[in-house]
């Protein structure tokens, strides 16, 4: 087994470099490092000095890709490329162009995103798969029919809608949490995260519940299911101790991937809450044009995306035994 | 003396939608008894198990009748205490032992569940019984075994897992649908001899469900015909067959191939397809790079010779390699080693364009009617595609005219060609293959299976054709079949095939009557057969 | 008056005609006729796509752009009072704009409540007698035509609507018979009397959902002649805060969420398809650098990407101002990119789906046979593979659609959606933030955008099932 991790993270590697290379061209492509001086300078009478100066300070006064001017390794080394993407492979994450250091920023801003992720993620799952299951027991019935429409119904209201009506009846019609905001630390937060939490929760309910109904009834149908019930097994064993093991195995699938981007934290719940966290740190970088800030959110999403891929593999061995003795 | 009826099924009427498949059924069956419960494909049998045991599909719907089980009426009773019933009184065994059984759970468990449920065993006193039943089934090392998953068992170790948990709470009534239809020969003479052991020493009352005659020959004490949902004749096994009385019982024997008439193989003329010391190996890759650590022989030096003309059947259980012969004849497959050799040709190795040539004359038909033909083409299209590809044919409404002409040649209606492959049965459906394959004007045909998916009474018939357009158009054919009783109809020689090779060869008088191989001789003694 | 043809009116219309084709296809398919029945069976299925459609005729409408001429005045024909050359405002306006009449523009000064007479706010007014006084003034469209709001705008409320329920009813009456007519025509061939064509239709007898079609197209008509009607005397949603009718931008938003649930498709099919059958079909390098470029893009986290293609787009468009000739292409323009930018990142999903089933259909049989026909690659994939993969691209279309309108407020939000300037249900969303903060709470334009947004979105879900339902070959197998 150790040999097939080994491999998955060697693939992960041209990966992560494919992801380095879309981004850079990405921003360079028509944004040059002399517009970004020129962005990030504003005012009217921008001299070439303070841009070659601006550039120098934070490294853009070298070429993109090759640097034929250089000795030794330096056509490749001393380029914008080598220096701003391939240091991110040692999680070096460098400055912003605001001038702070990223990856202590980084480090700070995990704990707020991570402190409603992680709730909003386990009770969320809780709830969607106990309704699902739930609703499964009523099989056949009108009453079905109606759940499943209502879920439906849940899942067409946009998340905006429930963030900013939520906010509205708790905060401030109610009176019941504050508005937004954090505290200083974990501990001191925990009245800020209630709302966002619930919201959260709410508002995956509708699409996770179906999501997890649909792969319950696909196990249903199976012939295993069918011996069970010869065995007269009654529903609940059936639903619970041969059921729930298989659908595992899809379910999985869908969840194991997302939570190493829980560190991300979601970017609209912490905007929306005045949360100090990364997701809100990626959108003030989108809307500042901060390039060293959105690479170094953008490649550690790709880690973690490939960390969810590999636990997602690893996951399997454990709850199927097909894989595990293979 | 008289005895109980154990089971009693009164007119009992089941539809779905509005369709009925089971009209006014009558059975019953005594206590101890061996009862089969004969139909083809579609004729309501399994529905009628899966209602005894109330195990219906939710679109199901019983439109009358009664089912009495021991003094109890089964169809009333709340559903919890037909759970008691369940595993406890009434037993079922499954056609598929592959997704029968839980995959993510030891058999062992799976085993211990029924006995704790019904209150048969605590959770520490189930693992010895679990093991002494293991062993009561013929599994080997059941110590070990007990913590192991289903995929580690093959096909038959499955099944015999399968009896062992419905005889865990030792019930009186014991259900098998289709038991041993997915099962080689071999392994399914162990499995019948094993219900049956089972039966006399139990005193169990066993209703076993099938489609095979002959199966039905060697187990039950009386039986009862099925047909689109109507009992059409129940007799003793005895009488049945020396004297069936409804004409459908008498076509169904009559369907059977007997052994006796043989095919000689003409005098040998050259060979049409020579295959010498032909081996297949699938690559096994394992470790960090990858590298081959081993292969899969499926094929490993085998020799053939079919002159043109003639039938050689090649038979084997699954897993003996024979389909890949098949492909790799047709160039399917990449061949590892060895030499195929059709007409004067080399193939082994040609190129796509050369081979292109060659494909017209040699074709193939498969054994699932459902999956060989796209359904979404029309049976004209799927006629016309070889002779577009390969050339057959001067012009569109030449291949028009032969497309009607072929249809008729198979035994179909020129209009079936508007239609789509769904809207025919499987025996039809192997028709338009065939048509499709002779649409090219072959001289040599891979029939991989053509009848195994198809009811016994189609078998026939499409056996007949075949044999008529071997005659009147000096075809060859390759017949893969694991089906010994197949083989003596249609085949002029045998070739038997384990694991990759050929262990023996040679006309088919000669090997069906005497066998030198001990794997030919196992084989012919497992094939069920009709006095 | 001369037609504005947008680019992403060329790409509706374009859509139009594939939509059109695809259902000539695959009415010729007789498999796919009967799934396409299932669908139609379902009276859920029927009603959702009805009003699916009715959102989408909204859509059509308003991409029927044209530039209005204008009156000759002698600032614009010159000295010599030449009259014979037209000149056309700036301004683009659709035909849909013309069922708005004069609340294009904004008619009010600011925010109004629904149904309104008075504004929200209260101003300085010259009292009867000279003095100033704070109050609230009359607005300048809503109520205008009462003498006495407090007294009469209930009652002439109530009127009204009766009038438009029943202008609509039969309108929509009317409407459904002549469709029904017209049917009866077209198939005189096999087609008995009128009385037992409509008998027929009546009772259902084939199966399709009739009754519910009736009756939802009923229902759909009467809320337009309602919402028509009412406008033209009314702010039916109130006004935003520059004054303009919150219906109006509203139903303007229609054209931008459904171009963007469909044209992003467009975009994303061809690239899907070519991936995931290729992948499935060829395997071996090919399957690998297909597999790489999708586990790349997908690791990028979506937002991020759009937003990284987005901002360089508007910094290209404030580099090249040249480029565009009225307001109205420059904001098409980007909604066309944004769409554009949304297919290429978010193909992945489908094209894993057809690379697994490729993969399945493979090793099937019938491919197995055409091998030994020696058909050829190009050949088998257009006969034998694509066509029993168009269930899982429909499954695929429908599900995508509601996700992508909704997507699309979550965009605007973040600032990387459409251009503020374009009217958008996200841009409305967006602003509703600051305006529930305000005392009293400004709710209406909120209402609306959500009301709308979810009927739209809710319709496509429910249709999106019923679609699936029908096309998933393993559903057949339960029944």
């Amino acid at each position: 087994m150790w040999a097939y991790i080994i491999r998955r993270l060697l693939y992960a590697i041209p990966i992560l470099v494919g992801v380095n290379v879309i981004t850079f061209v990405l921003f360079f492509m028509v944004n040059s490092p002399d517009d970004m001086a020129r962005a990030h300078l504003g005012g009217k009478h921008i001299t070439h000095e303070a841009v070659e100066a601006w550039k120098a300070a934070r490294g853009y006064d070298k070429p993109l890709f090759y640097n034929p001017d250089a000795a030794g390794p330096g056509p490749v080394t001393e380029t914008i490329f080598f220096e701003k993407s391939l240091r991110l492979f040692v999680l070096d994450f460098g400055v912003s162009d605001e001038g702070r250091h990223i990856g202590s920023d980084i480090r700070q801003r995990m704990g707020p995103s991570l402190a409603i992720a992680i709730p909003t993620f386990l009770i969320g799952l809780g709830m969607n798969i106990s309704v699902a299951l739930l609703i499964l027991m009523f099989r056949g019935t009108r009453l079905e029919l109606g759940a499943v429409i209502m879920l439906v119904g849940l899942m067409s209201i946009s998340s905006l809608f429930y963030i900013i009506v939520g906010q509205y009846t708790a905060s401030v019609l109610w009176h019941l949490t504050p508005i937004s905001g954090y505290g200083e630390s974990l501990l001191g937060s925990w009245h800020f995260l209630i709302l966002p939490v619930i919201i959260g929760v709410i508002a995956g309910v509708g699409a996770g519940a179906r999501w997890y109904r649909t792969i319950f009834l696909e196990e249903i149908h199976k012939d295993y299911v069918r011996t069970a019930r010869a065995k007269g097994l009654s529903e609940l064993r059936v639903l619970f101790r041969h059921v729930l093991q298989n659908a595992m195995l899809p379910i999985l699938t869908g969840v194991v991937v997302v939570i190493p981007l829980l560190f991300l934290g979601s970017l609209i719940m912490e905007s929306f809450f005045g949360i100090p966290g990364l997701g809100s740190y990626t959108i003030e970088a989108i809307q500042a044009q901060d390039f060293a800030v959105v690479r170094a959110m953008v490649f550690l999403g790709s880690v973690l995306y490939i960390g969810g891929l590999l636990l997602t593999d690893i996951s399997y061995t454990w709850v199927d035994p097909r894989v595990r003795l293979s | 003396m008289m005895q109980e009826t154990i089971l009693d099924i009164h007119d009992l009427t089941i539809a779905f939608d509005q369709e009925e498949v089971l009209k006014n059924v009558d059975l019953s069956i005594r206590r101890g008894e061996f009862f089969a419960l004969v139909g083809e494909s579609g004729s309501g049998k399994s529905i009628t198990a899966l209602a005894v045991m109330r195990l219906l599909p939710e679109e199901a719907r019983v439109r009358g009748g009664r089912v009495t089980f021991r003094d109890s009426e089964l169809l009333g009773l709340p559903e919890w205490r037909m759970r008691h019933i369940r595993g406890r009184k009434i037993a079922m065994i499954f056609q598929e032992p592959m997704t029968s059984l839980n995959p993510v759970i030891s058999v062992g468990e799976q085993i211990a569940e029924v006995m704790i449920r019904h209150g048969q065993a605590g959770r520490r006193g189930a693992r010895g019984r679990v093991t002494e039943l293991l062993d009561s089934v013929g599994i080997p090392e059941p110590e070990a075994r007990i913590d192991w998953f289903p995929h580690q068992l093959s096909g038959g170790q499955k099944q015999r897992i399968m009896i062992a948990m419905a005889l865990a709470c030792e019930p009186d009534f014991l259900i098998a649908d289709e038991p041993t239809t997915a099962l080689d020969v071999t392994i399914q003479a162990q499995v019948l001899e094993l219900l049956k052991k089972i039966q006399r020493e139990r005193d169990l009352t066993v209703l076993l469900i099938t489609h095979d005659l002959a199966v039905v020959a060697e187990t039950a004490d009386r039986l009862a015909v099925l047909r689109e949902g109507r009992i059409l004749e129940t007799q003793e096994a005895a009488t049945f067959f020396a004297r069936p009385e409804h004409p459908y019982s008498k076509l169904l024997l009559e369907a059977v191939p007997r052994p006796g008439v043989y095919r000689q193989p003409p005098a040998t003329p050259r060979p049409l397809l020579d295959i010498r010391d032909l081996k297949v190996h699938f690559p096994i890759k394992k470790g960090l790079l990858q590298r081959q650590v081993g292969a899969i022989k499926a094929v490993d030096g085998v020799d053939l010779a079919i002159p043109e003309g003639e039938t050689l059947a090649l038979v084997g259980e699954s897993g003996s390699g024979k389909s890949t012969v098949g492909r790799a004849v047709l160039r399917l497959l990449d061949v590892t080693a060895g030499t195929i050799r059709f007409g004067e040709r080399d193939i082994t190795t040609m190129g796509r364009g050369p081979m292109h040539r060659v494909r017209q004359e040699l074709q193939i038909i498969f054994q699932d009617p459902y999956s060989s033909m796209n359904p979404r083409m029309l049976v004209n299209d799927i006629i016309r595609e070889g002779m577009e590809s390969l050339g057959v044919g001067e012009s569109k409404a030449d291949r028009e005219e032969r497309v009607v002409a072929l249809l008729k040649q198979v035994g179909l209606v020129p209009e079936h060609r508007r239609r789509y492959p769904h809207e025919f049965s499987g025996g039809q459906r192997q028709r338009i293959c065939i048509a499709r394959v002779l649409a090219v004007s072959p001289r040599l045909i891979v029939c991989d299976e053509p009848t195994s998916a198809l009811d016994v009474s189609v078998r026939a018939q499409i056996l007949d054709l075949l044999g008529e357009l071997q005659e009147r158009l000096r075809l060859s054919y390759l017949f893969i079949t694991h089906d010994l009783s197949v083989v003596s109809v249609l085949a002029h020689r045998v070739a038997v095939m384990q694991q990759g090779k050929i262990v023996e060869q040679g006309p088919v008088r000669t090997v069906l009557e005497t066998p030198e191989h001990p794997y030919t001789r196992t084989l012919l003694a497992a094939v069920p057969r009709i006095p | 008056m001369k037609p504005v043809l947008l680019w992403t009116d060329g790409l509706v219309f374009l859509l139009l005609l594939a939509m059109a084709t695809a259902v000539y296809l695959s009415g010729r398919n007789l498999q796919m006729r009967q799934q396409w029945r299932e669908v139609f069976r379902s009276r859920l299925g029927m009603a959702a796509a009805i009003i699916v459609a009715a959102y989408l005729g909204v859509a059509v409408l308003d991409s029927l752009h044209f530039r209005p001429a204008l009156a000759p005045t002698p600032a614009l024909t010159g000295p010599a009072g030449n009259s014979a050359e037209i000149h056309y405002s700036p301004r683009v306006l659709s035909v849909l704009d013309l069922f708005f009449g004069e609340l294009n523009d904004p008619t009010e000064k600011s925010y109004s409540r629904p149904f309104a007479a008075f504004a929200f706010s209260q101003e300085s007014l010259t009292g009867p007698d000279g003095e100033l006084v704070r109050a609230y003034p009359r607005l300048a469209y809503g109520g205008r035509h009462l003498e006495d709001p407090s007294k009469h705008l209930p009652a002439d409320l109530l009127l009204k609507s009766l009038g438009a329920v029943g202008l609509g009813a039969g309108t929509g009456l009317a409407f459904a018979v002549v469709v029904a007519g017209l049917g009866w025509f077209f198939t005189r061939g096999r087609r008995t009397s009128w009385r037992r064509y409509m008998t027929e239709l009546w009772r259902e007898s084939s199966g399709l959902s009739w009754k519910t079609a009736l009756f939802t197209f009923i229902g759909v008509c009467v809320t337009l002649a309602w919402l028509y009607q009412l406008s033209r005397w009314y702010h039916v949603f109130g006004t935003d805060k520059v004054g303009g009718d919150v219906l109006y931008h509203t139903v303007k938003s229609i054209r931008t969420g459904v171009l963007i649930g469909l044209l992003t498709t467009l975009v994303m099919l061809p690239l899907a398809i070519t991936m995931g059958v290729s992948a499935g079909y060829f395997g071996g390098l090919i399957d690998d650098i297909i597999q790489y470029i999708y586990t790349t893009l997908n690791s990028i986290p979506g937002v991020l990407l759009i937003a990284a293609a987005v901002l360089i787009l508007q910094v290209y468009m404030n580099n090249h101002p040249e480029l565009f000739e009225t307001e109205a292409a420059r904001s098409d323009l980007r909604l066309l990119f944004l769409c554009i930018i949304l297919g290429v990142t978010s193909w992945t999903g489908l094209c894993r789906m057809l690379r697994a089933e490729t993969l399945k259909l493979r090793s099937l049989d019938y491919v197995e046979a055409a091998r030994a026909f020696g058909v050829g690659n190009a050949v088998l994939l257009a006969r034998h593979i694509l066509p029993n993969v168009t269930h899982i691209v429909l499954i695929s279309i429908a599900l995508d659609f509601s996700g992508l309108v909704l997507a699309e407020a979550v965009l605007s939000y973040v600032g990387v959606g459409v251009d503020p300037s374009m009217p958008s249900w996200g841009n409305m969303i967006n602003s509703a933030r600051l305006e529930l903060a305000r005392e009293p709470a400004v709710w209406w334009p909120l209402a609306a955008a959500f009301v709308f947004m979810f009927i739209l979105v809710l319709a496509a879900n429910l249709y999106a099932d019923v679609v699936r339902d029908a096309f998933d070959p393993r559903a057949a197998l339960k029944k």
